[in-house]
């Protein structure tokens, strides 16, 4: 009897594994940004090419970035959310406008409502390389002092707004 | 040269014509050197969008801008190790294929020859079981017969 306990005790563990790895999710990787410092840019803002905003003019404000492209399908899931999160007031929302062409996403946020009080123009996607990211729509929550403290791969949900985004800047604010 | 030989030297040379059409320009530096200084440490990254291929073998957005940037780094000046360390900082230790030793990855390093010891050791403990509670080994009818006239009783005696 004793010897089957060994291969059972084997599998039992084996099962453990499996299962966890279930519920992990590989796309979406933990940033080492998180706690650190946002990457400084300077970059053209998307509606006037002349004009430039640097990392510098973000600091004092917790503030959330989010990553967005016209030609990204996933980006017009999240974009509903972003609307209603501005609306909300609470924290001022900037996109961070990665590799797109400047009339596709003018012409998109003229569709779909714009909710940042500016997007950064990253025609070339250097910015992006910065930050890390690897799939849009990636959002990041930044604090006053200008560490990143949240990161989101993926569509941000109206229950992540709800649940994480609101009590978070919450928190930093106060 | 005769007629049909060539038509077949024309066609032939249509074939590698198109053939090299076909292929896609890739974008490479005007240096070969630094091109292969790129592709090995292209080969050491992970594309952390299609996540079991190298940055060197992917054709992913995402894959070609992190070579454009090894590339303009290297032309820099800078280091492999120290472009390893630019992508670790952005991307974290996933986007090595060959992660550094610690404590979080001790057990992917070790883990394996820790497997392969394990069962080793084992196998060494149950064939010494094995043989110990091993039976004598019984004897055919001869070699009883021969025993017995070894030891000089029975009926074998001369």
């Amino acid at each position: 009897m004793k010897r089957y306990f060994i291969p059972f005790g084997v599998f039992v563990v084996m099962l453990g594994f499996l299962a966890l790895g279930l519920t992990l999710k590989p796309r979406e990787l933990p940033s080492p940004l998180v706690g650190k410092a946002a990457p400084a840019f300077l970059l053209p803002t998307l509606n006037s090419p002349g004009s430039s905003l640097s990392s510098q003019d973000l600091r004092g404000k917790v503030w959330v970035l989010n990553v967005w492209a016209s030609w990204c399908v996933a980006c017009r899931d999240e974009h509903a959310t972003m609307v209603e999160m501005a609306k909300l007031g609470l924290v001022p929302i900037y996109g961070l406008n990665y590799k797109d062409q400047r009339a596709d996403a003018l012409g998109w946020l003229d569709r779909l409502g714009n909710p940042y009080v500016a997007s950064l123009f990253d025609a070339e996607g250097l910015v992006g390389i910065d930050y890390g990211v690897y799939g849009v729509p990636e959002t990041f929550v930044i604090d006053k002092v200008g560490v990143i403290r949240r990161k989101f791969i993926g569509p941000v949900t109206a229950q992540m707004v709800r649940d994480e985004i609101v009590p978070l800047v919450a928190r930093l604010n106060s | 040269m005769s007629s049909p030989l060539r038509l077949v030297l024309a066609l032939l040379l249509a074939i590698v014509a198109f053939a090299t059409r076909a292929n896609e320009a890739a974008p490479l530096a005007a240096d070969p050197a630094l091109e292969v200084r790129v592709m090995r440490v292209a080969e050491e990254l992970r594309c952390l969008v299609c996540q079991n291929e190298t940055i060197g073998a992917s054709q992913a957005d995402l894959a070609v801008d992190l070579r454009k940037q090894i590339r303009t780094k290297l032309k820099q000046g800078e280091s492999e190790a120290q472009i390893l360390d630019f992508m670790v900082q952005r991307y974290g230790e996933f986007v090595r294929y060959r992660p550094a030793f610690s404590p979080t990855t001790a057990l992917l390093w070790v883990g394996p020859f820790a497997l392969l010891a394990l069962a080793a050791f084992v196998l060494a403990a149950n064939i010494w079981r094995r043989r110990r509670d091993a039976p004598p080994p019984e004897l055919s009818e001869a070699e009883s017969q021969r025993l017995a006239e070894l030891l000089g009783n029975g009926i074998a005696r001369p």
